[in-house]
């Protein structure tokens, strides 16, 4: 039944896939416009490359998009964090790209799902921990004891310090997540009342100009969250590569 | 409620989508990270091999040629302020040679209009010291003349007059005693 704002969020197959190992294959909804958003970037940048002297309209906006994300990195994390670039940038774009679709009324959207930010929010933090180990050996666990406090000030910081560290995916993909299901649902039952005043008829489909310019408001908060919850992860990313590099901060 | 999504058809789903929230369907978890782990790290590949790199060297082209237009304009500018210094100079040799072209030939056209001066001059004293020697001897005649003219006035004054008839010698005492 469409009158119920969770009806959105529901998985659905189009094509049954076997097991393969720990992982049901079966191809869905979600799948699909995980692929939607994936080829939209990459015929968006793909046309963007067309490396002329003087850029195009459409190569500009690639080069925009290179820099922003490429100072990102260096501004955050630093210069020798160069390498994680094309990720920060599949990173910020897929989600973006994932969020945006999502505005269409009838599209999934794929990062409105747990285990889509969680498998995301997990990859990086665990990226960061076994880089940081690759990288320092055992002296990545200074991470959880800065150097200059007090002695008996390391009982407190140290146990501080590993549960913000393992907090770090919780929230990542909990905020991602949060943010896009609660900006549909909040479309959606105003949409539902819209459509449940109009039926009503007399006054209350007057009044039904109510929830309509409310409605309109949060579908441009809606486009603005999506935009932001991109950026929050991309730079929270930068953020935790920091780590890697600077393990006395 | 969901229960009415009868095209999906595993039982499973069902049952648990109609439990609650869709995301928490742990059911549905591994299709969705298989099929993300795949798309992702298509994108991930194609823009980390194919797309980037373009994009990027496409920046650094830009920023290379501007660098070797900056080098080569400041090269430029080099070359013409060097030109223009040369210019100065070739300009400033030819003012002090035209300078002293001017300086020799007025100082010899002074030497020359000098030189027709005294001479000039020096005939113009020639002709003025025999001119006043011509004046000088003809003063003198006149004054030579003057006493025989004065004698004989003299002398026709007396006789017209005075009917005396001196005699030309006392005439001539007289009138040298009224000169002298």
């Amino acid at each position: 039944m469409a009158a119920d704002p969770m009806h959105q969020f529901e998985i659905k197959p189009i094509i049954e896939g076997p097991q393969l190992g720990p992982f049901d294959t079966t191809f869905t909804n979600s799948s699909l416009w995980m692929f939607v958003a994936v080829f939209g970037i990459i015929i968006l940048f793909g046309l963007a490359t067309s490396r002329k002297l003087i850029p195009g309209r459409l190569q500009s906006f690639g080069e925009i998009c290179y820099e922003f994300i490429m100072d990102m990195i260096k501004d955050t994390t630093g210069p020798e964090a160069v390498k994680y670039f094309p990720l920060v940038f599949a990173l910020f774009f897929f989600i973006l790209f994932a969020n945006l679709l999502g505005m269409n009324p009838w599209a999934f959207t794929t990062t409105s799902h747990l285990a889509v930010t969680a498998a995301l929010s997990f990859f990086v933090v665990g990226l960061v921990f076994i880089m940081g180990i690759a990288k320092n050996g055992l002296k990545f666990f200074k991470i959880f004891a800065p150097s200059g406090l007090p002695f008996i000030m390391y009982f407190l910081i140290v146990p501080i310090e590993i549960i913000s560290f393992i907090a770090r995916p919780v929230a990542l993909s909990v905020r991602l997540f949060a943010n896009m299901m609660a900006g549909h649902v909040m479309l959606k039952v105003f949409a539902i009342f819209i459509a449940f005043l109009v039926g009503s008829g007399g006054i209350f489909a007057g009044a039904a100009i109510v929830p309509i310019i409310g409605t309109t408001a949060i579908v441009a908060l809606e486009f603005l969250v999506a935009a932001l919850q991109a950026f929050v992860f991309a730079i929270l990313t930068c953020v935790y590569l920091n780590d890697v590099y600077h393990v006395d901060h | 409620m969901a229960t009415e999504t009868t095209h999906v058809e595993d039982a499973t789903h069902v049952a648990e989508a109609s439990s609650g929230l869709p995301q928490l369907d742990f059911s549905t978890w591994s299709s969705q990270i298989f099929w993300l782990i795949i798309s992702f790290s298509l994108l991930y590949i194609v823009l980390w091999k194919l797309i980037l790199p373009r994009i990027g060297t496409g920046i650094n082209d830009r920023a290379d040629r501007i660098a070797d237009d900056l080098d080569a304009a400041s090269g430029m500018q080099k070359e013409s302020e060097q030109a223009s210094d040369a210019y100065d100079r070739v300009m400033a040799n030819a003012k002090a040679k035209a300078h002293n072209i001017a300086e020799t030939t007025r100082k010899s056209v002074d030497a020359d209009i000098a030189a027709e001066i005294e001479a000039a001059e020096a005939k113009f004293a020639v002709k003025q010291s025999a001119a006043e020697d011509r004046i000088g001897k003809i003063r003198n005649e006149a004054l030579s003349k003057i006493d025989v003219v004065a004698q004989e006035t003299t002398l026709a004054i007396l006789e017209k007059f005075g009917n005396i008839k001196p005699t030309a010698a006392s005439v001539k005492s007289a009138i040298s005693n009224v000169k002298s």
